[in-house]
């Protein structure tokens, strides 16, 4: 296996072994301390623009599944960084080893890295771009920088598709680098699903209820998104934010968003349903948060998260609109919040 | 926020340690009792396991030493009049005593309310049929089941589901009574055992190759629910989860897999209505998602304990307080101070749990590993890659091991039967295996052990290869040299994989050297529950070479003091060490020292992180030892407190200018090496056996020759705890001379005479340079032979000569100042007509420290460490004779487990815990003290075979009581004969080998004999086949079994003079010495 090396923004350096594709690259580095899940977590397109670092040191172990258990078509960070990645693999459903997946996506992976220390490093320094650097290739490389770069663009369908049609309810999911399982967990309620672009102009469709999906990036690079919810907002039908689509929704109810130090990436992030004692373990993916204080009158807090009091979700005090900011379609991650996928169908 | 007004509550413990039921919940009790204290709510405990930390003074506010049997509690609530109990902490012996109060409307009569999760719900998961009722209520899925109370109804239910089969007694822990079976014969002998425990069985269909997974989940009253662990057994399904090795968390489950199992074991709490902590095991297909439930239990477990060490989530803790009415969410994350207990730990190592048998000890029993558990103890091991955490492991449980490799070699002729019929040595055959060439899937196929597991031992033996390769450590890379360290290898097992010549420890030393100049060297890690997602400020620690920087600073001050730890526990040694360990860390910290402990048994209160200023939760190896060393550069070290293990590593430390606290190195050699001591003893003038070194066999047969039988053999350094050993015969002398050479080569044997029907007597002291500061002198009930470990101690002595006191208090005080002691030790003796001979000297804490203690009041640890810091202390004005109470320290023995094993006692010690009683008088002590080792008062029927002449004679006056009280007398021929002469009227019966009719063994079988006594006239493996059966049947068949003449009488005094009522329950604390004159 080729040296290989993460450098980062402040000019620290983390050597291991490449076991993926054996070229440059650079991104957002970001942690996870999820103990399994790698598979979604790569597919997951709101990892685009990042180097993903996992704090569990052991991966690969059940290596990867076909696209049946993906979370989009494609790897999205631009690197992975493990401590202890195993090449061997085993697991009944398992195709191919998480290293030569990654080849075969072209994109780099990292074992022997001390993850926690680097984990630390970006707890106390913030997050901060990286660059991988592989022994023996051509390096070079420019960096971006994240908080500029419009990601969903990126990843989001290029036309709308239709999922059961003519079956249920109508509900109109805006992809901004959705996830399959929130798609899933749509069709298996016998949902009509019309998955739109994220800046595409729904006015013209029929539907009966609005799904803002999750993805990477900088929120306010998706003013278009944030118009279209706006205008959906003069009619009474339902609005679901999940990750982004919370944010955007929360933007486009007046709210303002701003990024956190290193973000919430992991499965056990406590929230509280506000008002209540009713708490869950939910799955997040992300760097921005809503500022609650900035909620306009007609808005108030649903979840807070219990570590760090920021805001996991917004309701309207009396429209049939809400967003969260974590993952209830789970994958990876606890499944405990997948209620809301039922709360939101009752309002169709 | 907390909802109830409990004022008083009552905690019941689960008695003596015993196998199934360990140190686990003494260390779950002690986090409840801290959980209510800390509300400031009265606690009253009820535990007679006198060697607890539990039971220590401050933990509780009432501690009673007294049986858990409905009887005795009952007694207690009327006396304590508590408002709330707690029966979730002190394992299944808790549970039963709970639901047993809770259906004989005592705990209502009184109106006590039981905290946490309701009666119901734990009776819902304990009844086989109700549960699989209330899982299907919801469409979980479990074993298909049949609930039978015959042997014709398991045969249906077993032709029904076909072969083969498992069988499982209900209410029962650690799979008591359970196993498999291939066919109706097999079925008939385990039904008949299993019936004998429970009144009904489950017959089950085997998932045998399975993956076992489990789940630790906690809720509160406001139905928020989390899952702290999971867990996976890397030996499947067929295998008892205490038989396996176990990581966290699970390794070979994708996310889909693990978060629905998750997600069921949330669904099942919710719908039983479990309040606290409760396990969810499940049988997970290897081929698919698909899975069965196999159990759930309502109450803290091995495996919560294990869970609560491998995250830092401290279950029992938060399971007490949710009791008291809080949310998950009121309460704090006790390692990050910063967040709340509602979360679920995200772990950044993986952790492997391997159990510790000790199946050498027992004659005849089986070796096979199954589904009912038989280990003893059990380790934990942590570390970043799979292998470094099962090299440590396999290091830790301390059977001579130095990892996966690099191992003696281990004789078995045929391979693939061993991979197949699992044993106690299933990992040692995998590593052969290896080395001969067996790939991963072979293996796999045999065992069924998932193949990630196998590749991860695969790369473990590829390093090995590599090494091997290399011939001097000069020519090793650096390379190399980290990937055998991130793989767990030790310096010992490079230096014997690269084939040094010399010394091994030498060797290993050189490689240390070596390694260091690269700078290869361990990093520090927290265990901070969060991986490092928020800071912590815990002090909860392990080594890791996977890692390139330390989370912690190194100390510079000098003002640590470490304390070594015991390690697994074993028969031998056990919580009575982990008591005095923790005594130790107080002591230290009252002293203005940060308290620093090294240990990495799971089932301790030691290994909790908030029980000292900083735990490394690592080996106990010379190795690693001295790694913490170079980190914490302590002011000392204390070896004493910890049991044999860190006493054998005193003198090495020693060696390379380790500060050692309390006596000094050379002093323990010459205590611990017996040609040494017994050299010494004879040159202070103190008298002790005939004694010889053996060398070779040649030696020792003359010397037997000259001295004759028994012999008493005590090899120097033993692990193991079986310190000295009486041998009577050849066989027995071969056999045990075999497995001491093979724990301890280094040092020479020394056999002695064995004197017969003498006292033995033990000296338990603290010296301060060789001056004696406190001491007790305790007598066994039983006359020396039995081992110390196994006998029954009576404390203060109540029938030894006043002048043997004084001759013991004399020779005590000589070897004392010969070895320059500071600190603790014990001397053990013998006496007969007032002459006393020394058997043996142990120059730190033995087993019965928290006994003496406990009774006197006076803590010996406390006292010790106080010295052994250096500062000044005062001979306590209170002795032995002003005590106007007794205590029984009694033993538990676990032969319900070790299929096939006699139990008899002698050679070997075989008892797996102890309880420690008071009481008024000898014979108030030691009816509770019995009783609360599981002995019952017989009814009617009693069945006698009492051994020789003289053995006959000491019985006569116990069986006159009995025929006195009552009691309808069975009796083998030879003692039917003694009794009838002596006029005691009794029924003959027939030995197994002979063939007339009444058979002693169907009066057992038929349940007609309520206590068998069963002396055997000597341990000659004649004499022994002879009882075998009988002794055998009565433990299978769950009948009270005494084998030995003295505690058989005292046992039966006992209970013929008094009835229960007469007992007075008494609190430890109202035990005092009222009358002063």
């Amino acid at each position: 296996m080729k040296k290989a090396t993460l450098i980062l923004e402040d000019g620290s350096r983390f050597s291991g072994c490449s076991f993926g594709a054996e070229h440059p690259a650079s991104g957002e580095v970001v942690f996870n301390t999820a103990m399994t899940g790698y598979t979604e977590s790569l597919t997951d397109p709101s990892y685009a623009g990042q180097i993903i670092v996992l704090t569990y040191p052991l991966v690969g172990n059940y290596g990867v599944p076909g696209k049946l258990f993906w979370e989009s078509e494609h790897i999205h960070p631009e690197a992975m960084i493990v401590s202890d990645y195993s090449e061997a693999f085993s697991h009944w459903n398992a195709e191919e080893s998480l290293g030569n997946w990654l080849e075969r996506e072209n994109v780099p992976g990292i074992t022997g890295i001390d993850t926690r220390a680097l984990t630390k490093r970006l707890r106390e320094s913030g997050v901060m771009m990286g660059k991988i650097e592989i022994e023996g290739a051509d390096n070079t490389l420019s960096v971006v920088d994240y908080g500029s770069e419009n990601y969903v663009e990126r990843v989001s369908c290029r036309e709308v598709i239709r999922y059961n049609e003519g079956k249920g309810k109508k509900v109109i999911l805006v992809d901004c680098g959705v996830k399959a399982n929130i798609i899933r967990c749509l069709i298996k309620r016998g949902i009509e699903v019309i998955r739109v672009p994220w800046d595409y102009d729904f006015r013209e469709l029929e539907y009966d209820g609005l799904l803002v999906s999750n993805g990477p990036g900088n929120p306010d690079k998706c003013q278009a998104t944030a118009s279209n919810i706006r205008y959906a907002m003069h009619n009474d039908k339902p609005i679901f934010g999940i990750c982004m689509g919370h944010q955007l929704l929360a933007i486009a109810g007046g709210a303002s968003v701003y990024k956190l130090k290193y973000g919430h990436r992991s499965h056990n992030q406590p929230v509280r349903m506000v008002g209540t004692n009713r708490c869950f373990i939910t799955s997040q993916n992300h760097g921005y948060a809503v500022d609650s204080k900035t909620l306009g009158a007609d808005w108030e807090p649903f979840f807070e998260n219990i570590n760090d009091g920021s805001n996991e979700g917004i309701r309207h005090r009396c429209k049939p609109w809400f967003s969260v900011q974590f993952h209830p379609e789970a994958a990876a991650g606890p499944t405990d919040t997948e209620f809301l996928f039922d709360e939101f169908i009752k309002l169709l | 926020m907390k909802r109830c007004k409990i004022k008083k509550v009552l905690l019941l413990g689960s008695g003596a340690l015993k196998i199934g039921e360990a140190g686990e919940f003494d260390y779950s009790g002690s986090q409840a009792l801290k959980a209510l204290k800390e509300e400031g709510i009265k606690t009253v405990l009820v535990n007679p396991n006198i060697a607890t930390v539990q039971t220590s003074e401050g933990v509780a506010d009432n501690i009673y030493f007294l049986p858990v049997t409905p009887y005795f509690v009952e007694r207690v609530i009327a006396k304590e009049r508590p408002d709330g109990i707690l029966l979730s902490f002190g394992g299944q012996t808790a549970l039963n005593c709970g639901v047993e109060l809770y259906r004989s409307g005592i705990l209502e009569r009184y109106g006590i309310e039981v905290l946490g999760t309701p009666v119901q719900a734990i009776i819902d998961t304990e009844d086989r049929e109700k549960f699989i009722q209330r899982l299907n209520e919801i469409g979980i899925k479990t074993i298909r089941s049949h609930a039978v109370e015959s042997i014709e109804q398991a045969h249906e239910a077993a032709n029904e589901l076909g072969y083969p089969v498992i069988v499982r007694a209900a209410y029962s822990l650690g799979g008591l009574g359970s196993g498999f079976c291939n066919n109706g014969m097999e079925l008939d002998s385990l039904c008949e055992k299993a019936f004998s425990f429970s009144p009904q069985l489950l017959v089950e269909k085997s998932l045998k190759g399975w993956k076992e997974i489990e789940y630790e989940v906690v809720r509160d009253c406001y139905d928020n629910c989390i899952t702290v662990c999971n867990m996976e057994n890397f030996d499947p399904l067929g295998i008892h989860t205490g038989e396996s090795i176990v990581v966290a968390p699970s390794q070979t489950l994708s996310n889909s897999e693990y978060h629905k199992l998750r997600d069921l074991a949330i669904r099942i709490l919710r719908h039983i209505g479990i309040i606290g902590e409760c396990n969810v095991q499940y049988a997970l297909n290897p081929e698919s998602e698909d899975y069965r439930v196999i159990e759930v239990n309502a109450r803290l477990s091995r495996s919560s304990a294990l869970a609560s060490k491998a995250t830092g989530y401290p279950l029992a803790f938060v399971a007490a307080k949710l009791g008291l009415g809080y949310g998950l969410f009121d309460l704090e994350n006790a390692v990050t101070k910063s967040t709340f207990a509602f979360f679920e730990p995200a772990m950044d190592y993986v952790v492997c749990k391997i159990p510790r048998w000790d199946l050498g000890k027992f004659h005849g029993v089986e070796r096979e590993i199954g589904s009912s558990m038989k280990s003893v103890g059990e380790v934990m091991a942590i570390g970043r890659t799979f292998e470094e955490a099962i090299q440590k492991g396999l290091r830790m449980i301390g059977q001579g091991m130095h990892g996966f490799v690099e191992n003696k070699e281990l004789k078995i002729t045929d391979i693939d039967k061993s991979l197949w019929e699992p044993t106690d040595k299933r990992i040692l055959v995998i590593s052969k295996a290896m080395r001969a060439g067996y790939t991963v899937e072979q293996i796999h196929k045999l065992t069924k052990i998932d193949r990630w597991f196998l590749y991860k031992l695969q790369n473990i033996m590829d390093t090995s290869r590599e090494l091997h390769c290399i011939t001097e450590l000069e020519s090793l890379s650096e390379c190399l040299l980290r990937k055998a360290k991130r793989q767990g290898f030790s310096d010992f097992q490079i230096a014997r994989a690269i084939g040094f010549d010399e010394d091994a420890e030498k060797a290993a030393l050189k490689v240390r050297d070596y390694r260091k100049t690269l700078g290869v060297i361990p990093v520090v890690s927290q265990i901070d529950t969060l991986a490092a997602e928020y800071p912590a400020q815990t002090n909860y620690l392990y080594l890791t070479y996977n890692g390139i920087e330390s989370d912690i600073d190194n100390p510079e001050d000098h003002r640590s003091v470490v304390v070594l730890g015991s390690g697994a526990y074993r028969i031998g040694s056990s919580v009575e060490f982990d008591w005095c360990g923790v005594q130790a860390l107080d002591t230290i910290r009252k002293e203005g020292y940060r308290s620093v402990m090294i240990n990495y048994n799971p089932e301790t209160v030691s290994t909790d992180y908030d029980i000292c200023d900083r735990l490394y939760f690592d080996e106990l190896t010379f190795e690693r030892v001295m790694d913490i060393m170079d980190v914490e550069n302590p002011y000392g070290v204390i070896v004493s407190t910890g049991g044999q293990i860190p006493n054998n590593l005193a003198l090495r430390l020693s060696e390379q200018n380790i500060h050692l606290l309390g006596t000094n190195a050379t002093s323990i050699d010459n205590a611990e090496d017996r040609e040494k001591f017994s050299a010494m003893l004879d040159r202070i003038g103190v008298d002790q056996p005939e004694w010889s070194t053996l060398t070779s066999m040649e030696e020792i047969a003359a010397f037997v020759g000259k001295v004759g039988f028994p012999v008493l053999v005590r090899p120097s350094y033993v692990l193991s705890g079986a310190a000295m050993n009486v041998c009577s015969n050849d066989d027995e002398l071969n056999r045990f001379l075999r497995l001491a050479t093979e724990v301890s080569k280094k040092h020479p044997v020394v056999v002695s005479r064995f004197i017969e029907h003498a006292k033995e007597i033990e000296m338990d002291a603290v010296a301060q340079n060789g001056e004696i500061i406190a001491y007790a002198i305790s007598e066994h009930i039983e006359f020396a032979g039995v081992h110390s470990g196994d006998a029954t101690i009576q404390f203060p002595p109540q029938k030894t000569y006043i002048e043997t006191i004084r001759r013991i208090k004399n020779i005590s005080r000589k070897i004392a100042r010969e070895l320059c002691i500071t600190g603790p030790f014990n001397i053990q003796y013998l006496a007969r007509n007032n002459e006393i001979k020394v058997i043996e000297c142990n120059l730190r804490a033995s087993r019965s420290f928290p006994f003496v203690s406990k009774v006197l009041k006076l803590n010996f640890i406390e006292m010790a460490t106080r010295i052994m810091l250096g500062k000044k202390v005062e001979k306590p004005s209170k002795s032995l004779f002003d005590l106007d109470y007794v205590g029984i320290k009694a033993s538990q023995f676990s032969f319900n487990r070790l299929q096939n094993a006699d139990p008899v006692l002698g050679v070997d010690m075989a008892s797996t815990g102890e309880v420690g009683c008071l009481g008024e008088d000898t014979q108030c002590a030691i009816l509770k003290a019995m009783l609360a080792v599981g002995y019952r008062i017989p009814v009617k029927n009693i069945l006698l075979s009492t051994g020789d002449a003289r053995q006959k004679a000491d019985m006569l006056s116990a069986a006159r009581m009995l025929r006195e009280k009552g009691y309808s007398l069975f009796a083998t021929e030879g003692t039917s004969r003694y009794l009838s002469e002596n006029g005691i009227d009794n029924t003959l019966v027939y030995w197994p080998d002979e063939k007339s009719q009444p058979q002693a063994l169907d009066l057992l079988h038929n349940k007609e004999i309520e206590l068998v006594v069963n002396i055997p006239k000597n341990l000659t493996a004649s004499e022994l086949d002879k009882g075998y059966q009988i002794r055998r049947a009565a433990v299978d068949l769950n009948i009270p079994l005494l084998t030995n003449a003295r505690l058989a009488s005292a046992f039966i005094g006992a209970f013929c003079s008094l009835s229960l009522d007469d007992l007075i329950i008494k609190s430890w604390a109202e035990y005092e010495n009222v009358n002063k004159f």
